[in-house]
């Protein structure tokens, strides 16, 4: 399918409109628009919580999860999420105070992506005579691929997820600031952290299937980062990364509209990079002013 | 002809260099892996393994630009990894332990990027699926006389470097607040360790691919630092793994049909773990007694302090 591209409509509006009548592209947005605010919603927290190098590791699990599934003859995203929420838990476990040791992280992590090459050598080259491109599918994602199950599925996930954040939001932050003041109070640190990162284990599974595993690290950071340079209220901050990262998807699957060979992925990580950018200019130039 | 594992380990080794091509990937990998062994060692002692592996990522568009322009993806590998360093050297500061820290959502994007900039390159390059496999996972096939040369070259500088720093680096990674009052540039040092660590991180690229570089950077030093607290003999620990894992990575890769990034990588892991237990064990009888810190690691070090 070659879609007629945005740039050669007559006029922006007819382009958008172009866009809108394509099924697959409509998927896309919708499930993306979901995972996005997910991620970023989940993102922000991660880097409140220092957690950045945990995302890291459990973008490799998210690829060794599905290619294990793949492997084993069964559906992509039962091996994604279940490895994904299983090492977010052994993280927790794992690591004192619920963050891990870096060293420790980076050995698992490094080991654990060699497994995922084994997965992929034994399906590719299995009797199922699997698809050569499975590996790149899953490291950078193909939102353009979703079928309709999928992204129904992914949706209710990634809805499931915002209401989570939502619900757990304050007490979150709470113990993500002043962890030792919020456990005297009563809130339950210990097991909001594990909770928490089953849900960042949740959430890589989402996002492997929208931006691919490998950059699923960019859509937790990116908009975190750009909303904290936009504001220093920490649950305002915590939906404008939502949001940056909601718009960042929508403007990258335009882009790749648009453009149909540049892979969507890569556009939404440009876009998201590119809020970050812009965030950080305004906040040194208001810092400036004022 | 396929190659046959017998019982003749001579016969097995004389097999395995038969052809040029794997006395190419060897000499390349020992090459890489002391490399590896003693900047990794460096690099955990000092806390930066993130940063290594940010070095690393950055590595992968570089190579797969250098393809898309024609170019050998070696050049793409020192070129981009030198520049990340020289970028991320030259930053303030330092991550802070918990609270908003700017430091780890700026690497976690310029990550993403990276590799979202490299599967554009090879997207754009086209027809090239294998090839951004081979890239991330490594490929110890079609190493180039040329290649074993630039790595050895680079090798020996970076080495070379790091004997002349060493002693002052030493202090700085320690205790960087006395060695600073007694007058050590524990900047200038930094600096030029992320320098090296770039150049150590673009050749294990070339072994072991862009995502398993941890396999000579971290997994060698990490299961030398568990076996002895003593800095020297560790170190040389560490590059003794490193040979030892590449050696039998890419050896037991030649004669079965999974690729060698799973070997060297699970080779790594074994040993870290098997250094892990021992550890434990030595501990539990004793041996080593309760005054003891946990590893050579867990001194403090620059990155451990605000």
């Amino acid at each position: 399918m070659s879609p007629p591209g945005l740039l050669g409509a007559a006029d922006p509006v007819t382009g958008i409109l172009h866009m809108l009548a394509q099924p697959f592209e409509v998927r896309a947005l919708v499930a993306g628009s979901l995972i996005a605010a997910a991620a970023g919603l989940v993102g922000w927290f991660v880097v409140l919580r220092s957690q950045v190098f945990t995302g890291d590791a459990l973008s490799h699990v998210a690829f060794t999860g599905a290619l294990a599934a793949l492997a084993a003859g069964i559906d992509l995203r039962i091996g994604l999420f279940t490895g994904c929420v299983v090492f977010g838990l052994a993280m927790a476990v794992l690591g004192r105070d619920g963050r891990a040791d870096d060293v420790v992280i980076g050995n698992v992590f490094a080991w654990v992506l060699g497994l995922g090459v084994l997965f992929l050598t034994i399906y590719t080259t299995g009797a199922g005579g699997g698809d050569g491109s499975a590996g790149v599918t899953v490291l950078f994602g193909s939102i353009f691929g979703l079928s309709s199950g999928q992204s129904a599925v992914a949706e209710l996930i990634a809805l499931g997820v915002v209401i989570v954040m939502a619900a757990i939001g304050r007490p979150l932050l709470f113990a993500s600031l002043e962890p030792a003041v919020a456990a005297a109070r009563g809130v339950p640190v210990r097991a909001l952290g594990l909770l928490f990162l089953a849900v960042v284990g949740v959430t890589a599974g989402e996002a492997t299937q929208a931006v691919g595993s490998l950059l699923l690290l960019g859509l937790l950071s990116a908009p975190a980062g750009a909303a904290r340079h936009l504001t220093d209220r920490p649950y305002a901050a915590m939906w404008i990364s939502a949001g940056t990262a909601v718009g960042s998807v929508w403007g990258g699957l335009s882009i790749a509209y648009a453009a149909p060979r540049l892979p969507p992925s890569f556009a939404i990580m440009a876009v998201a990079a590119g809020a970050y950018l812009l965030a950080a200019l305004a906040a040194a130039i208001g810092r400036r002013h004022a | 002809m396929s190659p046959h594992l017998g019982w003749n380990p001579a016969r097995d080794a004389s097999q395995l260099l038969t052809y040029h091509f794997m006395l190419n990937a060897l000499c390349a990998g020992t090459i890489v892996a002391v490399m590896a062994g003693v900047i990794g060692w460096w690099m955990v002692l000092r806390r930066q393994s993130f940063v290594g592996h940010t070095l690393a990522v950055v590595g992968f568009p570089g190579a797969s630009g250098a393809v898309w322009l024609g170019l050998s993806a070696t050049w793409g590998y020192f070129g981009f990894c030198v520049a990340a360093a020289t970028v991320i050297a030259g930053l303030p500061g330092r991550p802070a332990m918990g609270g908003f820290s700017e430091e780890s959502s700026v690497i976690g994007t310029v990550q993403a990027l990276a590799l979202a900039s490299g599967f554009l390159f090879a997207s754009l390059y086209g027809g090239f699926l294998n090839g951004t496999t081979a890239l991330l996972f490594g490929s110890f096939l079609g190493v180039t006389n040329g290649q074993v040369w630039a790595l050895l070259a680079v090798a020996v500088a970076a080495l070379g470097a790091l004997v002349a720093i060493g002693r002052p680096l030493l202090f700085a990674s320690v205790d960087p607040y006395v060695a600073e009052a007694r007058g050590v540039p524990v900047r200038a040092l930094s600096f030029a360790f992320v320098i090296l660590l770039g150049l150590a991180a673009a050749e294990a690229s070339q072994i072991t691919g862009t995502l398993l570089v941890f396999a000579l950077l971290v997994m060698p030093a990490a299961a030398a630092q568990q076996l002895t607290v003593r800095l020297a003999r560790s170190l040389w620990l560490s590059v003794v793994i490193a040979v030892l894992v590449t050696w039998l990575g890419l050896g037991v890769a030649y004669f079965s049909k999974y690729p060698a990034g799973f070997y060297i990588t699970t080779f790594g892991f074994a040993a870290y773990l098997l250094a892990a237990a021992s550890r434990m064990i030595a501990a539990r009888s004793g041996r080593w007694g309760n005054v003891m810190p946990r590893t050579a690691a867990s001194l403090p070090t620059a990155a451990s302090r605000p």
